[in-house]
């Protein structure tokens, strides 16, 4: 019978390897699944894959995937350092939206002033939105011992109703003929969050996330800062002697998680999406979770995750218009590739042995 | 090469391909994007019966191509970009949320039709459609006010927008007509289409005492809530939600959008497809009323059923005066009626209703 044995440390190669492993997986029974839809696997799984990539208007959807995982991939190196330290934000939608309507207001509040200054004056304010939003969950750990899962996650929906009430009331475009939304941030020259280079996709946020990634390589492998973070998240005990302050780092690790979802929020809002709305937040926080773990909390890993959740994501419309796939099932594609992320976890910590039962 | 002489380019080409599909070489394509999933029963699901009469109207002649579930905001710009790529000669994008998207994309694409339901910005390739679903609120609030006995309607409402505000004044004005103390209760559940907060509303609402639930979103579950209350009374919405019926589902407002979506897919074949605004009502057929079941008094049913037809005749507004405004001020005069601008952008309430716009 097949049984597992606990290796003495993590399989180094292993933990390279899961993560392709599951998306072979991934495809391999979505494949399944498309057949039993009807469609042509191989078929259908180029388009999601591939398509996007090297098809004959690649040259619409590369930019596009530019634009799609820079906020996966911003929030997403933010969590990791938490992650990491065994500290969990669950609540980058809740820093996300702060971010966005804090960085929406100061443009805002210039219009129509035209000015260099009014962008990076934004960016500093969408920063401080999700940071201070983010230091909520973190200083009532801190201070009182509460759980940061729960109070980050329900701030979630407070930040939604400050949402909906800033579309309505303060932020509302005075000229929108009483419809909700603010002004387009996209067309106010000053305030917009445009391409560096035209048709490139390559827009400040993403030139933010491919920076984000380097710090925290630096960061996590090359500074005691990054030692402390894995210590702790290893052996808590450990850290202490070691002269880690607990409460310091929950509330750094909070605050680079909260600043970075604010800045995604910033970019979203002053570029791709150009307003603030009701239901101006699509789920990026929490998909960025699942990058997070995909890239294994690793930045390089993180990179290439983010990536991919664009790729399935701009895949899997392409895949509904070409194909009349139904959106539930590229779904369920989406929700395999976690699911087998985590179940083939558990061979970088086993190793599979056969072994006979005793007669 | 910047974006835009790409797409220039891009839609040159597609230029030529329309031109072929006018000579009947080739299908032609219509693109529908969708707010919520196909299998919604609601807003989503009558205009999705929409596309399959123009498959059914026109065969061969005629591919149809939808993406469901895409959120407003860049994810729809990308989805209508990735259409018009792929060949689409006429797209429907079928939510209010996707105007700004729907006029960035046609800007790119001026061989393309774009038709916009509900909004207010139109271009030379641009028409926007809605119907006067108000007319249909009008016979709802009338029937409501009749049948209720706690003098408590409840009203779950999604975006504060003139579309939605018009249809809680067209209701109350009719139902406060047969029952002057009647009361409505409105919650504001920021969604078309979310089952569970759909369902929570409609359970605080009972709770509130309401008897009478109107809904402006999309699903079937305040229908369900008000079954398992037992002695509620609700009304289909979007679609007929024939399967609540005769009780609690007494009577509906059904969305049909295939006359219309044949029309315009006839116009692009014939080559006579212009820039139109339209806003149709019970009378050319757009806004249907569902039967309206026996669980419905009879005197109550054929008071009901005269008011259809004199909207249908046109010999009565369902904004006629005297009315006041919310505040106490003069808004119709007596007999005078609303004219379609000030419906249009509609933001405030009758005189009456006991509730605020949020703000």
């Amino acid at each position: 019978m097949i049984m597992l044995e606990k290796r003495p440390q993590p399989s180094q190669a292993w933990t390279f390897a899961t993560p392709i492993l599951a998306v072979l997986l991934t495809m391999f029974c979505g494949g399944l699944l498309f057949a039993a839809l009807g469609q042509n696997p191989f078929v259908t799984i180029r388009t999601i894959f591939l398509d996007p990539l090297f098809s004959e208007f690649a040259w619409f959807y590369r930019p596009q995937l530019l634009i799609k995982g820079a906020p996966l991939v911003l929030i997403a190196i933010g969590l990791s350092f938490g992650f990491r330290a065994g500290i969990w934000n669950i609540g980058a939608e809740g820093q996300y939206v702060v971010g966005a309507i804090c960085g929406a207001a100061v443009g805002l509040a210039f219009y129509p002033l035209e000015s260099f200054i009014i962008f990076p004056l934004m960016i500093i304010a969408g920063a401080l939105g999700g940071l201070l939003w983010a230091m909520i969950p973190g200083l009532l750990r801190v201070r009182f011992g509460t759980n940061e899962i729960l109070v980050s996650l329900m701030l979630v929906y407070v930040a939604e109703q400050l949402l909906a009430s800033m579309a309505l009331g303060a932020l509302r475009n005075p000229d929108g003929m009483g419809f909700p939304g603010s002004r387009n941030l996209s067309q106010y020259p000053s305030a917009a969050n445009l391409e560096i280079i035209s048709g490139s996709g390559m827009h400040w946020g993403v030139l933010t996330a491919f920076l984000a990634v380097i710090c925290a390589y630096v960061a996590l492998s090359r500074h005691i800062f990054g030692f402390n973070v894995r210590l702790s998240g290893q052996s808590p005990r450990a850290a202490r002697f070691a002269g880690v302050n607990p409460s310091a780092l929950v509330l750094i690790c909070m605050g680079i998680s909260g600043a970075l979802a604010g800045l995604a929020g910033l970019f979203e809002v002053a570029g791709p999406a150009g307003q603030i709305s009701i239901d101006f937040n699509v789920g990026y926080g929490f998909t960025a979770i699942i990058v997070a773990f995909l890239g294994r909390l690793h930045p390089v890993g993180i990179l290439l995750a983010g990536g991919l959740m664009a790729l399935t994501y701009i895949g899997g419309e392409i895949a509904q218009s070409n194909l009349g796939l139904p959106i539930a099932a590229i779904q369920i594609l989406q929700g395999m590739l976690l699911f087998f992320l985590l179940a083939v976890d558990v061979l970088t910590n086993y190793r599979v042995a056969w072994q006979r039962v005793a007669a | 090469m910047t974006m835009k002489t790409i797409l220039a380019g891009a839609t040159l080409a597609l230029g030529l391909a329309t031109g072929a599909a006018a000579d009947g070489h080739e299908p032609v394509t219509v693109g529908f994007v969708y707010v919520g999933p196909v299998g919604d029963g609601g807003w989503t699901y009558e205009h999705d019966q929409g596309r399959l009469a123009v498959e059914e109207a026109f065969g061969d002649k005629v591919e149809t191509v939808f993406v469901e579930s895409v959120p407003e905001g860049p994810d729809a710009e990308r989805v209508m970009t990735q259409m018009a790529l792929q060949g689409a000669d006429l797209i429907f994008t079928t939510s209010f949320g996707y105007m700004d998207q729907t006029i960035a994309v046609a800007e790119k694409f001026p061989d393309v039709r774009f038709e916009h339901a509900t909004g207010y910005k139109r271009a030379d390739n641009v028409s926007t459609y809605s119907a006067r679903f108000y007319e249909g609120r009008a016979v709802q609030g009338h029937i409501a006010g009749h049948m209720t006995d706690s003098n408590v309607v409840g009203y779950i409402a999604s975006f504060p927008i003139p579309e939605v505000i018009r249809g809680i004044n067209a209701a109350y004005i009719h139902a406060a007509e047969v029952n002057p103390d009647v009361e409505f209760k409105i919650i504001w559940a920021y969604t078309w289409f979310d089952p569970a907060k759909e369902a929570e509303a409609a359970s605080v609402l009972i709770e509130q005492g309401a008897d009478v639930i109107l809904q402006h979103t999309d699903s079937t579950a305040p229908q369900a809530a008000a079954q398992a209350a037992g002695n509620v009374v609700t009304f289909g919405q979007a679609s007929d939600m024939a399967e609540f019926g005769p009780f609690p589902r007494v009577s509906s407002i059904i969305d049909n959008w295939a006359p219309y979506y044949v029309a315009r897919t006839q116009a692009v074949i014939d080559g006579t497809w212009e820039s139109t605004d339209t806003w149709d009502g019970i009378a050319p057929g757009m806004v249907g009323i569902g039967e309206i079941t026996d669980a419905v008094p009879a005197e109550v049913k054929a008071s009901a059923e005269a008011l259809i037809e004199s909207l249908r005749s046109g010999e009565y507004h369902a904004f006629t005066g005297p009315l006041n405004k919310q505040d106490g001020s003069a808004w119709l005069a007596a007999g005078e009626t609303a004219d379609d601008g000030t419906l249009a952008g509609l933001n405030f309430y009758v005189e009456g209703i006991d509730a605020e716009i949020p703000q």
